[in-house]
């Protein structure tokens, strides 16, 4: 069966439909997984209607390619830890980059092999490998920092923008000269800047900005489709690469708000060094500092009997896998008639909403998860908050000192709880180095140790105790 | 109108509806989002098929259309199945 040039192209939009409809699942938690099967039909369409077109005449490659690819995706879906979420997306990011620069070179010679080549075409396959190859080699450096193959701390060195100015310079003068001329060598050259130019933008950048460069890989991998759309001449690229440009672009921009800091700064910036390794035992530190440290009865004998309690999950939460321990506290704190909320910093982890699938995971129910605006006011009236491994998102300095490095920044209002209990590894400074207020209050304590064992320590006493 | 002008037409009218979508979405579901637009954008794989079935293809073209598939195809399917993974936990306090 062969279908006709404008079956297909009808295919197309309903397939553009249904990945409409995908996104828009994503409204709320009970729509969600009816999205996802409306975005699997989309694809499904699109890629039945190009098999079916005229212009699909061999499968031997085409069959392997997707077999393969069907195996590894679903191992890779079925293997991936929640906690290692940001590297699989950074990795698929990678994919998405790399397939698109291989459609372009392949366009490239089946165009020339046909005779059909024009300035446009030509334009139009650059911006793909351009963008494509930035997108790949980003998208791998995101992954090593993510992964801890390559150092999380920026690497920041003299003349990096006019590097990256001159890089990218020269991409382009090569895009134009190959448009003019149809010079492989021209084409080749370009195409190794551009994965050099990824390498570059990406690797100043500071493990704690991921949600930012994780969002904004996503935008590049859409607008990576959308330029291999222009190449072809097809608008179900065109459309679909525009919707994920757009929700990674609108994700970076959450992102930077959340941290008061302009995308530029981001990209530019280099920030995030982390702090130096604490030296002296955390407790000895914090007693020079004034901290009080608390053991983990001195918490439950708040909690147990309070009315309502707040716990602010962080990074350091899904570093020590800490979200199980914290669903056995909060069924046992509920028996107990305490209200257990949860807070989320937009910022909070190393990818956009990544505390909300570790505590989905845990089996938390979503509707005790608050987003920051749902709950700081209820901080002011709330019982105990417990911070689990979160530092700058909780800084009152954001608030009160402008001289602060991160005065501005929108932060969880845990500061006007009744009581604070802090679990923390060491005195050691969040991602900002900047010193946290917060400890210094006088409702405020911390207890040591790693944010699993005091929480599973927690649990212990709440079911021996009874008090 | 010649054809890259309507495929800016359609470009720019997709823009403006990635942009209300998007701000739809609730914070809480932004992971799953990435996910799925990871699937989604894994849309190259048509590209993809383009290349490496058409008729001009020659070996060098099918080899290189060859890889595009297989990376276009581990995202779909990985992406999709990664989104309906994360997706099945989201749930709402069980009524006991």
């Amino acid at each position: 069966m062969e279908i006709s040039a404008n079956t297909q192209a009808l295919a197309y939009l309903v397939s553009a439909i249904l990945f409409i409809f995908a996104l828009k699942g994503l409204t709320h938690p009970s729509s969600a997984r009816r999205g996802n099967y409306y975005g699997i039909a989309g694809m499904a369409i699109a890629v039945g209607a190009t098999l079916l077109g005229s212009e699909v005449q061999s499968y031997g490659f085409i069959i392997a390619g997707v077999i393969a690819g069907a195996v590894i995706g679903s191992v890779l879906a079925a293997k991936v830890q929640m906690t290692a979420m940001p590297q699989l997306v950074a990795a698929l990011h990678s994919f998405v980059g790399m397939s698109a620069v291989l459609v372009a070179l392949g366009t490239y010679m089946n165009k020339a092999q046909a005779g059909l080549l024009n300035p446009v075409l030509m334009g139009e396959l650059s911006a793909g490998i351009v963008i494509g190859a930035i997108t790949f080699s980003g998208s791998v450096i995101a992954f090593g920092k993510l992964q801890g193959v390559i150092s999380g701390a920026p690497v920041i060195f003299k003349g990096q923008h006019l590097l990256n100015a001159l890089l990218a310079a020269l991409t382009v003068a090569l895009a134009v000269y190959f448009g003019l001329t149809e010079s492989v060598w021209a084409l080749v050259l370009m195409t190794i800047l551009a994965f050099v130019l990824g390498f570059t933008l990406i690797i100043p950048i500071g493990g704690a900005d991921m949600p930012v460069i994780i969002s904004m890989l996503n935008s590049y991998s859409g607008w990576a489709a959308t330029a291999t759309g222009f190449t072809l001449g097809n608008n179900l690229l065109i459309i679909v690469g525009a919707l994920v440009g757009f929700s990674g672009a609108i994700l970076s921009y959450i992102m930077c708000r959340a941290m008061n800091r302009s995308i530029i700064n981001v990209v530019f910036g280099g920030f995030g060094g982390g702090g130096s390794e604490a030296s002296t035992s955390a407790v000895a530190q914090a007693a020079e500092k004034g901290v009080k440290a608390a053991s983990v009865e001195d918490a439950i004998y708040w909690m147990e009997d309070a009315n309502r309690v707040i716990i602010v999950p962080g990074y350091g939460m899904a570093v020590a896998q800490a979200q199980h321990a914290l669903k056995e506290l909060l069924e046992l704190l509920e028996k107990r008639g305490v209200e257990v909320k949860f807070a989320i910093h937009p910022v909070a982890g190393r990818m956009p909403g990544h505390m909300n699938v570790l505590l989905a995971e845990a089996d938390i129910p979503y509707d005790h998860v608050l987003e920051m605006d749902e709950i700081n006011p209820e901080f002011a009236t709330t019982d105990v908050a417990l911070v689990v491994g979160a530092n700058d998102v909780t800084n009152p300095a954001a608030k009160t000192d402008p001289s602060s490095p991160i005065y501005g920044m929108p932060i969880l209002d845990v500061a006007k709880a009744h009581n604070v209990y802090v679990i923390k590894r060491s005195m050691r400074p969040g991602y900002s180095g900047v010193e946290n207020l917060l400890y210094y209050q006088d409702n405020c304590s911390l207890i040591f140790g790693d944010a699993k064992d005091v929480c599973e320590g927690m649990v212990t006493a709440l079911k021996g105790g009874g008090h | 109108m010649p054809d890259t002008l309507v495929a800016l037409y359609v470009f720019v009218l997709a823009c403006f509806i990635g942009y209300f979508v998007i701000w739809g979405v609730t914070p809480a579901l932004h992971t799953p989002l990435v996910a799925l637009t990871n699937a989604i954008s894994g849309i190259v794989i048509v590209g993809a098929l383009l290349v490496t079935g058409a008729e001009s293809a020659g070996t060098a073209a099918e080899i290189i259309g060859f890889f595009a598939v297989l990376l276009a195809s581990i995202n779909v399917f990985g992406g999709f199945l990664v989104t309906n993974r994360m997706l099945a936990m989201f749930k709402k306090k069980d009524k006991k």
